[in-house]
């Protein structure tokens, strides 16, 4: 059997350092995140053919595009890439019709019609063929986009930022539209974004980038909540970061203790760290758990806590809490319960709580210094 | 009265410069807007300095040049048998030269215009350079262009400097409308000038107007 998927491996120094090894296979939505001037851009127009990394090899459905190590590289145009640009890119001078029509000049004159037409019912937008793009909307230009760069059979479909132009309200019926048409797409898709919270609804895995170097790639669960270092804990939005030493490790009952401020925490088994060395451990917000004044229950004897509420936001049906555990250190934790929880305790600025960390939710991480700032970089 | 051999030569003239003003327009321009290469602002510089320079200087450094007594000048007599000084092929060649900044600036400044990511997404939609530049750049850069073309065809029309320097003054051969004013005027025959001026200078006002509309127009509908 071929293989269908898309293998890249870029390293440079200059002048944007990349250290990138990926895969991405057929079917698949590999999303590239990070914050801005991380490489993900740079990455997408190395695929693309747009950009000439130093050193690297691109082999795309058992078709080489790259091999700096033979002196290889195809042209862009030559490398059957779908590429949606930030700003979509759209021929200014052409109709929507004839927009989609450059995109398959390789074959007969009198099929690229028809086959423009079925494009332009795939993304929803029969009816709009003479229109020029600058009558469309932002959303109407972004399926134009997207329906171009199908237009070239492409062995791999690049997304850069597709969303950032377009109001709140589109992106999340582009989201769900996007989330449909690629179930019917079988080539490896790559989406640049740096929403953490996009690249988690659309993406199968993430590819976590930071300063040119792919820190982690996974699931975005499986790295919110095992994040191989700090850093990546922090680019991916986790607050709850601190550092510790390690007390013990308890084999018997798959648990491991830390010394953190003053107090013991239990956290889930993780023996590769050994006693006595300084780590650096996080929580999600989802597993600190309320202690509930009606419904004192056995959990709240986990790693119990008590503080008060010096943040209080509701949003989404939930209400983002930030706790001060104590005042002297200054040790915060952020936790979100919903709503409907929020009211019936009767949760507010200044409201003293208690809560529990959830051991099986304590994920440890090497020590490195962390700075009060990373911690909340709101 | 209107001197015509005068007005059909100045024509004639702006026409054959247009002729290989454009490809070079295009060439330099797109080259210019698109690459960055050692030694451009250097290149740049030399290619405006027409701009700054009086026109006499211009053609006293191409009299200079092609004088076929010595050096190039000299050069060309022996291989070819022909001269550039005096003649209509002389004359081509000096508003060419003069003219390099009024075509290649415009140009320049159309292409860079065009969005990288436009010329992008035409490779990745498969298009060859050849294909990018004829279905996107030219469409795209071509109010530019025009009016690039119109500034050069009405500049080169109304030149006197240097077609008097490397033209001389001779009657069907280098003898722009100009040119027969200026000798009108020595002649004190006013109303010649005067009719031939003013021709000129509705000319002038209508090319730039025409330009004007045009690139106002394509604005309105593509971007």
């Amino acid at each position: 059997m071929s293989d269908l998927a898309i293998h890249i491996n870029l390293q440079q120094q200059q002048p944007i350092p990349l250290a990138v090894q990926l895969t991405c296979q057929p079917g698949e939505l590999l999303a590239l995140v990070g914050p801005s001037g991380s490489g993900k851009t740079t990455i997408l127009r190395a695929i693309a053919g747009l950009y000439q990394p130093q050193n690297g090899s691109i082999v795309c459905q058992g078709e080489q595009w790259q091999n700096s190590a033979q002196h290889f590289f195809l042209a862009a145009y030559l490398r059957h890439v779908g590429l949606v640009f930030q700003n979509y890119a759209l021929f200014p001078h052409m109709t929507v019709l004839n927009n989609i029509q450059h995109a398959l000049l390789d074959i007969p004159k009198q099929q690229r019609k028809i086959q423009a037409l079925q494009l332009l019912k795939t993304v929803h937008l029969e009816g709009f063929e003479q229109r020029y793009p600058k009558m469309l909307s932002g959303g109407q230009q972004q399926r134009v986009a997207v329906a171009r760069a199908l237009a070239r059979k492409p062995k791999v479909l690049l997304l850069d930022e597709p969303f950032s132009a377009v109001d709140q309200v589109t992106r999340r019926k582009l989201y769900r539209e996007l989330h449909a048409l690629r179930q019917k797409l079988a080539m490896p898709m790559i989406l640049v974004t740096h929403d953490l919270e996009e690249s988690t609804l659309l993406a199968d895995r993430i590819a976590l980038l930071h300063k040119g170097e792919i820190l982690q790639i996974g699931t975005p669960e499986f790295i919110s909540a095992h994040p191989k270092t700090a850093t990546v804990a922090r680019l991916m939005d986790q607050h709850n970061l601190f550092t510790a030493q390690v007390l013990e490790h308890d084999e018997k009952i798959k648990k491991t203790r830390l010394h953190w401020q003053g107090m013991t925490v239990e956290s889930a088994y993780q023996p590769k760290f050994p006693v006595n060395s300084q780590v650096c451990w996080m929580i999600q917000s989802a597993n600190v758990l309320l202690h509930r004044c009606d419904r004192p229950s056995n959990g709240d004897k986990e790693n119990p806590l008590h503080g008060s509420i010096i943040e209080y936001m509701e949003n989404n049906g939930l209400a983002n809490l930030l706790v001060e555990i104590d005042p002297q250190l200054k040790i915060h934790i952020a936790m979100n319960v919903p709503l409907h929880v929020a009211k019936r305790n009767q949760l507010g600025l200044g409201k003293k709580i208690g809560l529990s960390l959830l051991s099986e939710g304590i994920h440890l991480m090497p020590y490195q210094a962390i700075r009060r700032d990373d911690m909340y970089p709101i | 009265m209107m001197d015509w051999q005068a007005l059909a030569l100045s024509v004639k003239l702006s026409l054959v410069t247009l002729l290989f003003l454009l490809p070079i327009g295009i060439f330099f321009g797109r080259w210019l807007a698109y690459r960055q290469f050692w030694g451009k602002s250097l290149l740049q510089s030399i290619l405006a300095l027409p701009l700054v320079l009086p026109p006499t200087v211009l053609g006293y450094y191409l009299l200079v040049i092609f004088s076929p007594n010595q050096g190039l000048g000299l050069w060309l007599v022996n291989t070819f048998g022909t001269t550039l000084v005096f003649n209509f092929e002389g004359l081509v060649l000096a508003s060419i030269i003069f003219n390099l900044p009024f075509a290649i600036q415009p140009m320049q400044r159309a292409f860079a215009s065009i969005p990288r990511e436009i010329r992008e997404a035409a490779a990745c939609c498969g298009m060859s350079p050849k294909q990018v530049l004829w279905r996107i750049e030219l469409p795209l850069a071509w109010p530019g262009i025009l009016s690039a073309m119109v500034m050069s065809f009405a500049h080169t029309l109304g030149e006197f400097g240097i077609v008097l320097m490397i033209g001389g003054n001779i009657p069907n051969e280098t003898q722009t409308i100009a040119i027969s004013i200026y000798d009108k005027v020595q002649a004190f025959d006013d109303h010649s000038a005067s009719v031939m001026a003013f021709s000129l200078l509705l000319f002038s006002m209508l090319t730039i107007s025409f330009t004007y509309w045009l690139s106002d127009r394509f604005e309105r509908s593509h971007v």
